[in-house]
């Protein structure tokens, strides 16, 4: 079985992953994905590189619970999600949700609620170096507002 | 009880550490965490009452007023922001 969750330094490829993510599945007919990626600036600051840190112990086995929440709420097929950490520099890949489904949207629903979920929830923390020196991305209560339209507390910012 | 602490992101830059095993009569993490506070220095600062800081039971998400068990391990962190 392919797996779920991948925390990796290593870059992704999405039609490698969608093709995978269908592989035999003949009742998918709707596949939606979201990219994230490493902007060159950021609350008014150019940005010339970014470390994404995480907890090794933690953050699959969050994101897996996610994944069980997403196929509990959704009528969905299957999830994937890939997240890069490590240094990451402006037009890098960062994050992948892809879902499938029968009808687009359950898959489009389910992926916009897992990166809502991860956003908040995954333990990940970015660090990212301006002119002015390195400082750490500072959490956004508008992330917070976003997991709350799916009946979820956050609480993060 | 014999616990372990672990410190994430800028709590980890802050304490200078990234773990370390406690010997402690707390039994929350609430009471864990003012314990730390107590020590004064770069603990009270990263750890202040007021200030933004997660923790994590078993490396699961958890809520101050947990109670904490032998050999438990507690990660602190501050808010996420991966995505």
């Amino acid at each position: 079985m392919n797996p779920r969750v991948s925390i990796q330094t290593e870059d992704f490829d999405l039609s490698r992953e969608v093709a995978r993510l269908r592989e035999q599945d003949k009742r998918v007919g709707a596949v939606c994905s979201f990219i994230g990626t490493v902007r060159d600036r950021n609350d008014g600051q150019s940005i010339s590189t970014m470390e994404l840190e995480h907890d090794p112990g933690m953050t699959e086995k969050a994101i897996e619970a996610m994944i069980d929440e997403a196929l509990k709420r959704f009528e969905i097929c299957a999830a994937r999600v890939i997240h890069r950490v490590g240094l990451l520099q402006p037009l890098d890949q960062i994050v992948l949700v892809a879902v499938s489904s029968a009808h687009r949207g359950e898959s489009f629903q389910a992926c916009e609620f897992l990166m809502d979920y991860l956003k908040t929830q995954a333990p990940f923390w970015k660090k990212e170096q301006t002119p002015e020196g390195a400082r750490w991305v500072d959490a956004r209560v508008s992330d917070d507002t976003a997991l709350a339209k799916w009946g979820i507390e956050s609480r993060n910012a | 009880m014999k616990v372990q602490l672990r410190y994430f992101a800028s709590i980890r830059e802050a304490i200078g550490s990234g773990s370390e095993t406690l010997e402690t009569a707390a039994t929350t993490l609430s009471a864990l965490r003012d314990e730390l506070i107590g020590r004064g220095g770069a603990h009270a600062e990263a750890l202040a009452r007021g200030k933004a800081v997660r923790v994590a039971l078993n490396q699961t998400m958890s809520d101050e007023t947990a109670a904490l068990t032998e050999g438990a391990e507690i990660g602190f962190f501050p808010p996420v922001t991966g995505g």
